[in-house]
């Protein structure tokens, strides 16, 4: 073929550059969907088949959200990007199992908390790229806000695969709010027992939130394969183990505030807090994009769970820390500016 | 090992051509000379039609101060001056010659004693052959060479980095003629009164590297100064940063800060120029890429048609769908093979349609941080792109639009694909800097 007749050919012109790496924003979704299958797996092992049901619910019920609301707005299809599965899966894994074996009929909370999160979260606001809130996250608070009580009605982890069969019980945080850090010990047997256990993720809490090692190996992973960075779980768990540590602790006489006297270990481990550090706060959208930005985005969330934690009504505070520091997203990426080339520290414009 | 902050890690593509050594190509049947292949004001045609030129003739005189005169790179006669097709997409000026074979050559002379030459006579050795900066950009050689007194040089910096994919010209010129880079830089830093010069290399060349250092070795003025490799190291405010540590401010010249920095292509050019008095009528031109049957750097005429290079490459090997004049990073897309290489033209790279990216499918910017981490000059690239796209031109001037010398690390690396370059080109062009 000589380069005259191939000269007919057209060529294609744009602007450069002209390649183009590898990642993509379906790539990444996907990849953090897969980061929270070894939790996803515990949360099954230890709550039974009712929690792969429940997080399959609220996964079906996003895509179809998302493709029924990109339908209705007349926009290019969108549900093979994962974004939707994702928010799904990370709403199911914030649930309670509970909500299956308690009562059937709450099978309808996945549903209205995917409507929530896709519709009225990500949708009206424009989609991906334009909800100021974590989609799921919202849809979580939602439920909660509105069926408070069987949102916080824990299932008792148990092994036996197949027991459909469920007794009550209160998460970790709920014991040592409502009963005192003596009552946990009684629980557990003994220190050690307790932070094992719940390194495993053998306690009372949402579908996806226990296991802490199975959330550490899907953290790693997103850590290394550099879809997130360092500097939100870090300053997140950083914050809470140091307040928690200085304003945890009571005296077990009398109940008053003993400094530096808390159980960060026992804190770090508790709640959606691991979940939420590294799946939840690192949500690129609803996140500030400057790496400065995010140490006091995760600084943030982790005062607001701890004045939750040790002060508030609620036992846990993770979900609301985030989704407040979501509002602060656009303002601490507007405060804290990057550096140009050529300008010294001083300059700073 | 040296570098800045930020930058990527494109695949480099050097391997299809790197071991490639540079082969004259044969002086094409006609050659289309722009006028205007320079930073600055076009020269102005000086030969008529019909008029018999020589290789090194000069058919375009500088018009003003940052200008460059172009010569005939072969003997033959003059057969059209007019608008031609350019790789930059806008026709321009160009003085036609068909050669008719002779080769015939202006008398050059050798002057074995170049390096006493005075300084104000290298540059105007220099000026006269119509060097211009060969890595691309093409700002007149000899302007650069001419500091104002207030900006005193003390350090010249030839880049060797050669950081675009897949181009390996100046690696190849690196290996092959090192001695006489060497010489070439010394000259420079002859004109300038500098005492101290290095050549900044990209580790991913060992073999040049080496070659330098042992070219450089009779030399204590000069340094090799082997770099990380990093796109964009190659850009003259990272290559200033990776080797000497000063940093650029913004709307500042390299010699605000003391440096000139100079190409490898433009370097050899000023040795053969300042020696032989050979103006600058031919250079080494990397031809590349999937869609090549046969990669090669070829040394060939300014003014030979890009048709001619792919030729003389084996013609396209595969389905073809773009042809880049440069490299893949910031090169130009060409719509026709028949644009002539140029003083500036480092490469052309032939991409298949197979594994080629569609510019037209893009999402919303999912502010993931990949761009703001990369960014060499320390911008937000996605937040500029989404003014741009909004029209807030204006806002994306205040967050220092002008600062981006689109280098495309942003856009390679969004995962949402989209056009940042283009968009940042698009506010820049709506707004007065």
């Amino acid at each position: 073929m000589s380069a005259t007749s191939q000269q007919q050919q057209r060529l294609i012109v744009s602007v450069s550059p002209h390649i183009r790496s590898e990642v993509s924003v379906s790539r990444i979704m996907w990849t953090v969907s897969i980061s929270l299958l070894p939790a996803l797996v515990m949360g099954i092992y230890f709550f039974g088949p009712r929690a792969l049901a429940i997080t399959a619910l609220c996964i079906v019920s996003c895509v179809g959200f998302e493709y029924l609301m990109n339908k209705a707005l007349d926009k290019p299809q969108t549900i093979s990007d994962g974004s939707a599965f994702l928010t799904g899966l990370l709403l199911g894994m914030n649930l309670p199992a509970s909500i299956w074996s308690v009562n059937p009929f709450l099978l309808h909370l996945p549903v209205l908390g995917s409507l929530f999160a896709i519709v009225i979260t990500k949708a009206l606001f424009g989609g991906l790229g334009f909800n100021i809130f974590n989609p799921a996250l919202i849809g979580r608070a939602f439920l909660l806000v509105s069926w408070p009580r069987a949102m916080t009605i824990w299932i008792k982890p148990s092994a036996a695969f197949l027991g459909m069969d469920a007794q009550t019980t209160a998460t970790p945080l709920g014991i040592l709010k409502e009963e005192g850090a003596g009552k946990l010990m009684e629980v557990f047997g003994s220190k050690g027992s307790m932070y094992l256990q719940m390194f495993i993720g053998h306690r009372a809490g949402s579908i996806g939130e226990a296991s802490v090692i199975a959330l550490l190996i899907g953290g790693l992973y997103l850590l290394a394969k550099k879809y997130i960075t360092w500097h939100i779980p870090i300053s997140f768990l950083g914050t809470v183990a140091i307040v928690t540590w200085i304003f945890g602790g009571k005296d077990p006489e009398t109940g008053k505030l003993l400094l530096f006297a808390g159980d960060p270990v026992l804190h770090l481990m508790s709640g959606g807090l691991m979940l939420g550090a590294f799946f939840m706060a690192t949500d690129y959208v609803t996140g500030p994009s400057l790496r400065s930005a995010q140490i006091l985005f995760g600084i943030g969330c982790g005062l607001i769970t701890c004045l939750i934690r040790l002060i508030g009504g609620f036992p846990e505070g993770v979900m609301f820390a985030i989704l407040l520091m979501n509002c602060f997203a656009p303002l601490l990426d507007r405060y804290m500016k990057t550096r140009p080339f050529g300008t010294r520290k001083e300059a700073r414009a | 090992m040296p570098t800045f902050a930020g930058g990527i890690h494109p695949p480099d593509k050097k391997e299809l051509s790197e071991s490639k050594p540079i082969t004259a190509l044969k002086a094409p049947a006609r050659v289309v000379v722009l006028l205007r292949q320079h930073i600055g004001a076009p020269a102005k045609a000086c030969v008529a039609i019909g008029d018999e030129v020589k290789i090194g003739t000069v058919i375009g005189t500088p018009e003003g101060f940052v200008s460059s005169p172009v010569h005939s790179s072969v003997s033959g006669k003059v057969i059209a001056i007019g608008e031609f097709p350019t790789a930059m997409g806008r026709p321009a000026e160009a003085v036609v010659i068909e050669n008719d074979g002779k080769e015939e050559w202006v008398p050059l002379k050798d002057e074995p004693n170049f390096m006493e030459l005075p300084p104000a006579g290298i540059k105007e050795r220099i000026k006269a052959a119509g060097i211009v900066g060969m890595g691309g950009a093409a700002f007149p050689t000899a302007v650069k060479l001419s500091p104002p007194k207030e900006k005193p040089v003390d350090v010249v910096i030839l880049n060797g980095a050669e950081c675009e994919p897949y181009l390996t010209a100046d690696h190849r010129l690196m290996l092959e003629k090192s001695k006489e880079v060497v010489d070439g830089l010394r000259l420079i830093m002859r004109t300038l009164g500098v005492k101290k010069g290095f050549i900044g290399i990209e580790d991913n060349k060992p073999d040049a590297i080496e070659a330098m250092k042992k070219a450089a070795s009779a030399h204590a003025d000069v340094e090799v100064c082997p770099l990380q490799v990093k796109y964009p190291q190659g850009a003259e405010k990272m290559l200033i940063k990776a080797v000497s540590g000063r940093e650029v401010p913004p709307r500042a010249l390299p010699m605000d800060v003391g440096v000139v920095v100079q190409n490898i292509g433009t370097t050899y050019a000023v040795y053969e120029a300042v020696r032989y008095g050979k103006p600058l009528i031919e250079r080494v031109v990397t031809v590349t890429g999937e869609g090549i049957r046969e990669p090669k750097n070829l040394m060939a005429r300014i003014g030979t048609l890009v048709s001619s290079l792919i030729e003389a490459c084996g013609g396209f090997s595969n389905n073809t769908a773009k042809v880049i004049s440069g490299g893949p990073m910031m090169g130009f897309a060409i719509s026709s093979l028949d644009v002539p290489v140029t003083k500036g033209t480092s490469g052309i790279l032939v991409l298949p349609e197979e594994g080629l990216f569609h510019a037209d499918e893009y999402k919303p910017c999912i502010r993931c941080s990949r761009c703001v981490d990369i960014c060499p000059m320390g911008l937000r690239p996605g937040q500029l792109s989404v003014l741009a796209e909004k029209g807030h031109y204006e806002d994306a001037k205040a967050n220092n639009l002008f600062d981006c010398f689109e280098c495309g690390s942003c856009a390679f690396v969004c995962p949402s694909k989209r056009p940042i370059v283009q968009l940042i080109r698009l506010a820049k062009s709506m707004v007065k800097p």
